[in-house]
């Protein structure tokens, strides 16, 4: 450490030099380049990241604005709540309406009539829950009562965290009350089977996709729609097959824009066109592409092969509404919670 | 202290001892099972790691560490341990010499404070700063009316790094310097240097080894880190994305080898962290040995 007092100061200069370097290169704000954060759910990753080219693209033609969409994917829950802490999403883009409610009640970010700011009670896509099984289906998986038997192992995430596996369990009850004879306690005694029947329970769906495809845990995997399109895309018919049960739930994942956060950042006529071009022909197309089901019936004709037709339930038809379904089956004490401790 | 003591006893007693030396297959079988164990547990995950990433040609592999938002993520991590381990050596160095070279009350506290963040699971730091930093946390209205953004953002990351990273230059300085004592640092007053003379002559040549050390166990944590960092960053592609956040992104993308290139290169950082510790911790024990032999007065045996 015998340096003399010069070459001290020019070391300790250059380290300065490579600091502020880094700073700038992460904290730099181009001037004339508009920012916006689009908080989302995992498995939307691929359709957001073909979207946002696309409306940058449309924007920069329209107005001469270069806009820059920046994503961040998550455990719908999750994300809900650093939305909440402080996380400053122009636009919020999760898994349930239960979450966005949340952001609205908890943390005063949007107004609570949210929903009806935009069509379709803000779903511009819906998806449904389907099952994905190993090749050939040697188990004969073909509608949910085959979940509860006693040689089948399931592999679906944990209601109390992922939002997807809200819809999961929401699709099980609803069949479950559809049956002959159906009641709350029949529905809940057969969830309770199903879930006997489900030895790992992850965070998020893209988790649990993971845990039945790389770590090749069990014999069926109850996930979105479109995630089961995507995994087959991914891996091939030749490892998974698609099995779409008699009926399902009608998964409705709602987006809005925040308004305390579009007013602060002045984006707030940028966060609702992108948003708006979200129900578009194009940003309908788009969807469809990524296996999301169109809200718009004359886009949703053209991919009838896609989709086929499945006799799909709402969750008002089953639970009521989200607070309802919350209060009652997901909140500490609910008839999950009662179910899993048994 | 002990364990230099135990050392020397031990090899003395070498030959006396191989009478009740375990018998030779007993030995081998221990020795295979720990082999095993290492292979199986260290070693073929580290090589999988590798497998993975150039399982599409190392091309692929190369071509997806130059991925912008890879790259982003590069910066950040640099950033963050930029900052936090040059921070925590001046802490650790100044922390280490106020506990080893002098008595006060309150010691105990210090030393308890400064092993705090090994204590903590990291995610709990994480969710600390949340409540601290967070829109509805304890600070988080008034930095809101100031437009300060601690949390999801780059200095949360920072401040989260320096937290976990705190206390590896001290815990390392501590026993070294406490074993060297200060007669050196009296004498060098008595002769009439100043206080930073003595720091910069006596103390500082006398520890470089171990402060090194801590470095560097300190900077290999800091690159590393994930549950604290995970918690605060808010996981916006590009922008408050390390590097260890980035590879479980892109894992939950399907992109696993570009998951594991990133991997395999902080691997890479881990073997070349690991050859350098175990080259300085063989250079601080001779320190250790010398400091010990010439300060120990013989009546202690």
């Amino acid at each position: 450490m015998n340096w003399s007092g010069l070459q001290r100061v020019v070391a300790g200069i250059a380290a300065a030099l490579v600091l502020a370097a880094l700073l700038r290169t992460l904290t730099r704000q181009e001037p004339g380049i508009v920012r916006l954060l689009n908080v989302s759910y995992d498995p939307t990753r691929e359709f957001y990241a073909e979207f946002n080219r696309e409306f940058a693209q449309l924007w920069q033609q329209k107005t001469g604005e270069t806009v820059r969409i920046q994503q961040s994917h998550g455990g719908s829950g999750k994300q809900a709540r650093s939305v909440i802490d402080g996380l400053r999403a122009d636009i919020v883009t999760l898994a349930l309406g239960y979450d966005i409610d949340a952001i609205s009640s908890k943390g005063g970010l949007l107004p609570s009539d949210w929903a009806s700011r935009l069509p379709s009670n803000s779903c511009p896509y819906t998806s449904t829950i389907v099952f994905l099984v190993r090749k050939g289906n040697p188990k004969d998986i073909q509608d949910w009562d085959d979940l509860v038997r006693s040689n089948v192992t399931v592999v679906t995430p944990n209601p109390k965290t992922g939002g997807g596996a809200r819809w999961n369990y929401l699709a099980a009850w609803g069949h479950a009350l559809h049956k002959p004879g159906g009641s709350p306690a029949t529905a809940r005694d057969f969830v309770s089977k199903l879930y006997r029947n489900a030895p790992v329970l992850d965070t998020g769906a893209r988790a649990s996709a993971q845990t039945f495809s790389e770590r090749k845990i069990g014999d069926v995997l109850i996930t979105w729609e479109n995630e089961a399109m995507l995994l087959l895309r991914e891996h091939g018919t030749n490892r998974f097959a698609l099995v779409r049960p008699s009926e399902s739930i009608l998964a409705e994942p709602p987006v809005a824009w925040v308004d305390r956060v579009v007013t602060r950042k002045k984006t707030a006529e940028v966060a609702q066109a992108y948003l708006t071009h979200l129900y578009s022909d194009a940003g309908q197309n788009l969807a469809a592409k990524h296996f999301y089901r169109p809200s718009n019936p004359a886009v949703a004709a053209r991919y009838e092969q896609q989709f086929p037709p499945m006799r799909l339930f709402t969750l008002a038809e089953i639970a009521g509404s989200w607070a309802k379904a919350q209060a009652e089956h997901f909140a500490d004490g609910g008839i999950f919670d009662q179910i899993s401790s048994r | 202290m002990a364990g230099t003591t135990q050392k020397r006893w031990t090899s003395g007693q070498a030959k006396s001892r191989r009478g009740t030396e375990d018998p030779w297959y007993i030995r081998w079988i221990l020795i295979g099972v720990a082999a095993l164990f290492a292979g199986v547990f260290l070693i073929l995950p580290l090589a999988n790691v590798f497998g993975q990433a150039f399982a599409k040609g190392w091309q692929t592999a190369f071509g997806s560490l130059t991925d912008p938002d890879t790259i982003a993520a590069t910066k950040l991590t640099a950033l963050a341990t930029l900052i936090s381990v040059p921070l925590n050596t001046v802490f650790g160095v100044a922390a280490a010499w106020l506990i080893a070279k002098f008595e006060f009350r309150g010691k105990a506290v210090l030393t308890t404070l400064i092993d705090l963040p090994f204590s903590v699971s990291p995610v709990v730091t994480g969710l600390v700063y949340v409540l601290l930093f967070g829109l509805r946390g304890y600070f988080g209205p008034w930095l809101d009316r100031h437009d300060i953004q601690i949390i999801f953002a780059v200095p949360g990351i920072v401040l989260a790094t320096i937290f976990v990273t705190f206390p590896f230059v001290a815990r390392e300085l501590i026993p070294l310097m406490q074993a060297q004592g200060s007669d050196q640092e009296q004498a060098a007053l008595t002769l009439g240097a100043t206080g930073w003379q003595t720091f910069w002559h006596v103390t500082l040549p006398s520890i470089k080894w171990g402060l090194l050390y801590g470095v560097i166990l300190c900077t290999a944590r800091a690159v590393g880190e994930f549950g604290a960092v995970s918690v605060v960053s808010g996981h916006i592609t590009g922008i408050t994305d390390t590097l260890p956040l980035r590879i479980e992104k892109l894992d939950k993308e399907y992109n696993s080898v570009a998951a594991f290139s990133i991997a395999a290169l902080l691997a890479v950082l881990a073997l070349l962290t690991l050859g350098l510790k175990t080259w300085l911790e063989h250079r601080q024990q001779r320190e250790l040995d010398l400091a010990q032999t010439s300060s120990d007065s013989p009546d202690e045996h």
